[in-house]
């Protein structure tokens, strides 16, 4: 098993880039900034099932998001999050 | 599909209603052809559903009342929900199974917003709301709004986690144990819980 790229508590962007085949980002996260709430497994590559067996298998990571980040007219409070599975070839180190 | 004289083509009962979209025709007419291209045979598709037909909340029920009488059970549970799920003699799609556990401060709900991703092997098929387009929609963007909606008003002393199942872990809602249920069998605890409840659109329960 190859090691994981990010750690827990890791701040991370979500690439914001949008392929022609089945991809497994919704656009509201896109572009996004969060933290690595949890390292997950090693899951087949959604954009490489169109053809072939999503193979090699990609990280999931947990991405926790503010909510307050992701919608500007959010109702909630502050503290309201988010979190997301996204894997590990759509995340960026960010500051 | 007259024209067929191949033995899955003319044995293949569709467990489905009859199709009425032309998406519908499409989803039967790919099907029979998997079948006949020996992908799988509908003695496999049968079993499959009649395994996720014959699962029911009941069994989260049995799960989550574990978790609240056996402490060291319920952080097996938070820790890898798969295996400790597995430990009750559930049999599980090989997905991860995640349990997100309320309490005083945090309330979990779970949603797909690209399809209707749902623990159907342990918790049966999802409620039509879970697949509807407003649910999907709506429950990341305003969730105290459709949650108010279900009955479950927050104070903003509670932290809301909405759990978006994107890809391939699947979600169940560990809730709160209800106060004053001190000395309930663990019978008695589980038939207190209900779907929603583990999908995160209910918080009480009806304890009289």
């Amino acid at each position: 098993m190859t090691d994981a790229v990010f750690q827990v508590g890791q701040r991370v962007r979500i690439a914001d880039r949008t392929p022609r085949v089945h991809h497994r980002v919704p656009s509201y996260a896109k572009g996004r900034v969060g933290v690595i709430e949890r390292v997950c497994g090693l899951h087949g590559e959604p954009e490489k099932f169109i053809r072939g067996n999503g193979e090699p298998k990609q990280r999931i990571y947990r991405v926790r998001i503010p909510q307050s980040e992701l919608w500007q007219d959010y109702e909630g409070t502050e503290r309201d999050k988010l979190e997301i599975e996204i894997f590990e070839h759509w995340l960026e180190e960010t500051e | 599909m007259s024209d067929h004289d191949h033995d899955h083509a003319r044995t293949f009962q569709a467990d489905h209603a009859e199709p009425t979209s032309e998406g519908a025709r499409v989803g039967l007419a790919l099907r029979e052809l998997l079948i006949e291209a020996g992908h799988y045979t509908p003695e496999e598709e049968r079993a499959v559903i009649a395994a996720m037909q014959g699962a029911s909340p009941r069994d989260g029920g049995r799960i989550v009342a574990r978790a609240w009488t056996d402490p060291a059970y319920k952080e097996r549970l938070l820790a890898n929900g798969a295996a400790a799920i597995r430990e009750l003699g559930y049999e599980l799609e090989p997905y991860e199974f995640t349990v997100m556990e309320n309490d005083d401060n945090t309330h979990n709900v779970i949603v797909c917003t690209l399809c209707s991703c749902y623990p159907r092997s342990l918790l049966g098929m999802s409620p039509a709301w879970y697949k509807s387009a407003s649910y999907r929609s709506r429950v990341v963007r305003e969730p105290r709004k459709v949650l108010a909606e279900f009955g479950v008003e927050l104070t903003d002393d509670i932290d809301v986690r909405v759990h978006d199942s994107t890809a391939e872990l699947r979600y169940m809602v560990l809730p709160q144990r209800p106060k004053r249920t001190e000395g309930w069998s663990e019978e008695e605890l589980a038939a207190l819980i209900t779907r929603d409840s583990l999908i995160g659109t209910q918080r009480a329960f009806r304890t009289e």
